[in-house]
């Protein structure tokens, strides 16, 4: 599956998903101009910065979501950027993620949810494929009765939970999380990020967070990087958060409105 | 405003939304309609469509085909030509009322519903969410709505052709005074299997146009509720009117051989 991986050198220091130059437009608008970042591999990223910095649409881009106008996604080695059809269907098989708002299916009852990768992407008999998902549902505190609710009928708390489910049920080797905490209460946050820890460890997947939650980022995070008009601008392990030296990452995790950073109020 | 501008930005937008169009239907057929199908999904949008519109389409076929046939009578005493009834309302409903007022009825129905719901799945990154599944949302959202829409709406114009014919027969036997037996004869002697397919194959494409623009408007639609609420507006208004006139361009070419 990866004769990529055993013919190219192994990367130096083990990274496992590295930005280089990665450049996304909408119209006139310029949303990322030139993201470089590397990510190891089994390690925790969290990329922080404010509403409308581009987080969202580099995690779009790096998954393959969105197509970068310029730059490269190389996810073990292999330059991902520009990937269709099936070669794109190997790559995403390594993905999992959490959305947002969880993004569940509200067509299909829970347990389907989980299941759908392994039934639709990897053509699992449907009575495996339920077993397999009860069983996820179990590492993410969740009983089988639950497993044939369907999502509306499910809390906020709950329904990421099952997102969560869903996203780590194939087993993937990255794991993204779209402002996994955002939308529930500071416990219920608490409480989901540190299920995001445990069963990232578990799956032992390298995984990738964006959020402007700063409790969460201290729980989830082994390194943070932080976005600012579509660059990154200060890149290190969580423990020098505190001490980065840069005014920037300092008015962001103070969350003062005084400062390098101004908050373009006047669009949207 | 400057009125130039203005007829640019109009055509510059058609334009637009005409390539945007073009892309999608690319996509639809090239990536929704090749392996790996999703026969269970084919056979869920069938029922929706199908089962679900059997209500719909009885009554507007029962009222089309009565209606005609007093319209017919009206027009043909004037010829002395009243025992035309019973063949026009066959020829009328077959050919033409049928296939059209389904495929209307249908754009109402499942147009909308289909905008709405992809519409949601989109605005709610449902449809992200498939393709970090390793699942094309083309294949399985698109793909099977489009063939179940053209399996379907001829089978539900088989329907409508009956119950219209019926219609007819109801209200020339019963309020027109036509003999029963005779009014029977006349629809089966006149009535040529070329006038049923040719309204079976307008219904096909009509199916095809249906589950097209609402698929099309929900998967490009953008902005929350409203975004949704504007995606079925146009999925309906936008299928009506291609209904329309694809059943123009297709009675011309029927009507060649």
């Amino acid at each position: 599956m990866s004769e990529k991986q055993t013919h190219a050198a192994p990367p130096p220091d083990d990274i496992h998903v590295e930005l280089k130059g990665l450049r996304k437009a909408f119209g006139d608008k310029v949303v990322l101009d030139g993201i470089d970042l590397k990510v190891r591999r089994r390690s925790s990223l969290v990329v922080i910065g404010g509403s409308g910095t581009g987080k969202s649409v580099m995690l779009k881009c790096l998954i393959g979501l969105l197509e970068p106008d310029g730059g490269q996604v190389i996810i073990d080695g292999e330059d991902t950027t520009h990937l269709r059809g099936r070669a794109r269907d190997r790559v995403m098989r390594k993905f999992g993620m959490l959305f947002q708002s969880a993004a569940l299916f509200d067509s299909l009852p829970v347990w389907e949810n989980v299941a759908f990768g392994l039934i639709q992407g990897r053509g699992m008999r449907r009575r495996q494929a339920r077993e397999k998902a009860i069983e996820t549902l179990a590492k993410v505190g969740l009983g089988p009765e639950v497993a044939d609710l369907y999502p509306a009928e499910l809390s906020g708390g709950m329904q990421k939970r099952v997102g969560l489910a869903r996203a780590i049920a194939h087993q993937p080797d990255i794991i993204l999380f779209d402002e996994p905490t955002t939308g529930l209460d500071p416990i219920m946050a608490a409480i989901i990020d540190e299920l995001i820890v445990s069963t990232v460890r578990d799956v032992g997947a390298t995984a990738i967070s964006i959020t402007h939650d700063m409790a969460s980022v201290r729980r989830i995070a082994d390194e943070v990087a932080m976005i600012y008009k579509g660059r990154i601008i200060w890149h290190g392990p969580v423990s020098e958060i505190d001490h980065s030296g840069n005014p920037y990452v300092d008015q962001f995790i103070h969350g003062r409105a005084e400062g390098p950073i101004k908050m373009d109020v006047s669009q949207k | 405003m400057n009125p130039l501008a203005q007829i640019g930005r109009v055509v510059l937008h058609l334009l637009a939304e005409t390539g945007r169009l073009a892309f999608f239907l690319k996509n639809a057929l090239l990536i929704g309609l090749t392996p790996r199908w999703y026969p269970r999904q084919i056979l869920i949008q069938m029922i929706r469509m199908g089962y679900n519109s059997l209500p719909v389409i009885g009554l507007t076929a029962f009222f089309t085909g009565g209606v005609l046939a007093l319209q017919i009578y009206i027009g043909g005493t004037r010829f002395n030509a009243e025992s035309l009834v019973a063949s026009i309302v066959a020829l009328g409903i077959t050919r033409e009322l049928g296939p059209v007022l389904a495929g209307l009825m249908v754009a109402g129905r499942v147009s909308a519903a289909i905008a709405a719901e992809l519409g949601t799945m989109r605005v709610t990154e449902q449809i992200d969410a498939l393709v970090t599944l390793s699942t094309n949302p083309y294949r399985y959202l698109v793909g099977p709505r489009i063939v179940a829409g053209v399996i379907t709406l001829p089978l539900l114009v088989i329907i409508a052709d009956i119950i219209g014919i019926m219609g007819g027969y109801i209200v020339g036997t019963r309020s027109l005074g036509f003999n029963a037996g005779a009014y029977l004869k006349n629809t089966v002697d006149f009535l040529e299997m070329q006038d049923i397919t040719s309204g079976l194959i307008k219904a096909a494409v009509f199916g095809f146009i249906i589950a097209l623009m609402g698929c099309y408007h929900g998967f490009n639609s953008r902005g929350g509720a409203q975004g949704v609420g504007r995606a079925t507006t146009n999925a309906v208004v936008s299928a009506s009117i291609l209904i329309l006139a694809a059943n123009y361009v297709l009675t011309s070419l029927l009507f060649a051989d």
